[in-house]
């Protein structure tokens, strides 16, 4: 029993370690944010935390129009987040609760896209979004619309209404005369709020995450997200002060670190649940 | 008139039963619908056409009009290019050397949370999780700091670790020089230098993507029987053997799916390199971190090569492809049998 606990201790010992270098960086932006490029880059280190903070965020403001970049980072976002919402829960509703003809070849079909990597689609859709004229498009139709309903999102879906709804309640409402997507709107979308708070997280997460596919859909200033906005002034390090582009990133983790802290549960298991059962 | 109004009451509720039988019928088919219709546009679509303009030679800028058609010119001139066979190098070095350190440290650290932590086993998986799920770039370039060859952290706690008493006492010592010859006693030149390029590529990856592996590996411990360990526990296996014995074998499944998610992920590596090594050159120093998504990138967009660009996105299709398939031919058949 001594024993046990005495391995118990270095086993917590080692996982506190693991922990502490993999949140370091993150404390470490903190602390650079604070400090002015001069300080960044001295011996030793800084490790706690500064007083140039509303230096870095004027440097920063004037390198970049950044609440201007937050608030289309949020828009798309959320717009991304609610399409997805509508259209992916619609497919998984098809799937779980209906007998059709072709069903299984359709959600072989739906999966097996899974396979495709999408950078092999990346040409293509540099070519699609010049053809439907959607590059620097204002509303970011080449960011959200190809993405509503994602295979993902369907899959994601379906297993929560598989487990949520019944057909006995379908028939129920059929009886009452609700049309099916009656049924669907106001029985079913309630009984799957978890399932819609997880896949919810996810794509507002990966779309406010997305750096590729924006990179060739955008190269307007005024549009850029977060992460084209970081990348623009990266590019000119050497001009504008490292004290604002650190301030720059932790701008854009902020936002996902608290969403993350609130419901690390929910975007942890929905993301292991997509990947082990897909 | 009785009758007929009735007549006509009748009909309209034989309509209204005929459309609400109609709604209920199609109402799957519709719902599916979008996802049949994006996909045709934005994912079927492309790839045809990606596929034929791999045959052309295209320049974007002079119009659709200047297509024309090459044969396999394209794939030909990839295969015979230099960086682009540096490209892959790059691509399955980071991959493998960072891949093979996440698995190595994600299974048993997926053990030791399922089976041995009975309080704090969410606090600790979403520790590590946390960088999976940050924006790369804002993270490559807060890395691009700790990567400065005179004032980044990275290389100041190592050669505060160099200059340290013991180590500073070893290798003054004549027997125990050996012990600590690999410890840098310069600063690393980690972005500056072409040959560390790539292993600060696959720190950056490393620690971005093992919680993602832990979490797989966890929802797969989570699935085996606890009877299982309880017996083995019964006839005195320790936890080391009861890893061995029981989680490995089980796990086969998982690490096989888990494998396959890092080669897939790993050959389409862009952002971090783009980020940390740099764009100009693409890659850093003599392209030393230039991913085959960032050649293609370049071609593209950079040379304006659509064609060789789209036949660059093939070729990196069937490599991940053929990489799948060897590790289903090793790992794959065993590990999908043991599962059932």
């Amino acid at each position: 029993m001594q024993n046990l606990s005495v391995s118990k201790f270095f086993l917590y010992i080692g996982l506190v370690i693991l922990a502490i270098l993999t949140l370091f960086p993150f404390y470490l932006m903190y602390v650079l944010m604070t400090h002015s490029a001069t300080d960044i880059f001295s011996a030793p280190p800084p490790l706690w935390f500064g007083n140039s903070l509303r230096e870095n965020y004027e440097a920063l403001l004037s390198a970049i129009p950044m609440w201007r970049n937050l608030l289309n980072s949020v828009g798309l976002g959320m717009v991304s987040t609610f399409t997805a919402l509508v259209f992916c829960s619609l497919g998984g509703y098809a799937l779980a609760m209906y007998d059709f003809r072709y069903k299984n070849v359709l959600f072989g079909f739906i999966l097996s896209t899974f396979l495709i990597p999408p950078i092999l689609s990346l040409i293509p859709f540099a070519l699609l979004v010049h053809f439907f004229k959607w590059f620097n498009h204002p509303l970011y139709l080449a960011l959200w619309v190809p993405g509503m309903a994602s295979a993902f999102g369907i899959f994601l879906m379906r297993q929560f209404f598989a487990s949520s709804m019944s057909k006995e309640l379908m028939d129920a409402a059929r009886v009452d005369g609700a049309t099916e997507f009656r049924t669907f709107w106001s029985i079913a979308l309630p009984l799957v709020r978890p399932g819609l708070g997880t896949l919810g997280l996810l794509t507002f997460i990966g779309s406010w995450n997305n750096f590729l596919f924006p990179l060739v859909a955008i190269n307007k200033r005024e549009l850029f997200t977060i992460p084209l906005a970081l990348r623009s002034i990266q590019g000119t390090a050497d001009t504008i002060d490292w004290g604002a582009v650190i301030f720059g990133t932790a701008f854009a983790v902020t936002p996902l670190l608290i969403v993350f802290f609130l419901a690390s549960r929910q975007i942890i298991s929905g993301l292991a649940q997509g990947a082990v059962k897909g | 008139m009785a009758s007929s109004s009735s007549m006509v009451k009748q009909e309209e509720s034989t309509f209204e039963t005929r459309l609400f039988a109609f709604q209920r019928k199609f109402a799957p088919y519709l719902f599916i619908a979008p996802f049949f219709i994006l996909f045709f546009i934005f994912g079927f679509f492309p790839l045809l056409f990606s596929m034929y303009l791999s045959f052309q030679s295209w320049n974007p800028i002079q119009g659709l009009g200047a297509m024309e058609f090459v044969g396999f010119e394209n794939y030909l001139w990839v295969f015979t290019d230099p960086d682009f066979y540096k490209s892959l190098y790059n691509t399955l070095w980071i991959g493998v050397v960072s891949s093979t350190a996440q698995h190595i440290v994600a299974i048993p650290l997926a053990f030791i949370l399922v089976l041995r932590l009975k309080q704090l086993r969410h606090l600790f998986t979403a520790a590590y999780f946390v960088p999976f799920i940050t924006s790369t770039v804002a993270i490559a370039i807060v890395f691009n700091t700790f990567f400065g060859t005179q004032y980044g952290v990275l290389n100041q706690g190592i050669l505060a670790f160099s200059n340290s008493a013991p180590i500073e006492f070893l290798r003054a010592s004549s027997w125990g020089s050996w012990l600590v010859a690999w410890v840098p006693e310069e600063p690393i030149r980690w972005l500056g230098r072409a040959k560390n390029i790539k292993p600060a590529l696959a720190i950056l990856v490393f620690w971005k993507y093992f919680g993602w592996n832990t979490v797989l590996y966890s929802a797969g411990l989570a699935t085996i029987p606890k009877e299982y360990y309880d017996a083995a526990e019964i006839d005195g296996a320790n936890a080391l053997q009861r890893f061995r014995h029981i989680s490995l074998p089980l796990l086969r499944p998982v690490i096989f799916f888990a494998i396959s998610l890092s080669i897939i992920g790993s050959m389409q590596l862009f952002d971090e390199p783009f980020i940390l090594a740099g764009s100009n050159p693409m890659g850093g120093i003599n392209n030393a971190g230039m991913t085959v998504a960032m050649y293609l990138y370049r071609e593209g967009f950079n040379y304006n090569q659509m064609g060789s660009a789209a036949a660059t996105s093939w070729i990196l299709f069937f490599v991940i492809g053929i990489m799948t398939a060897i590790q289903f031919a090793i790992n794959g058949r065993e590990g999908l049998d043991s599962r059932g």
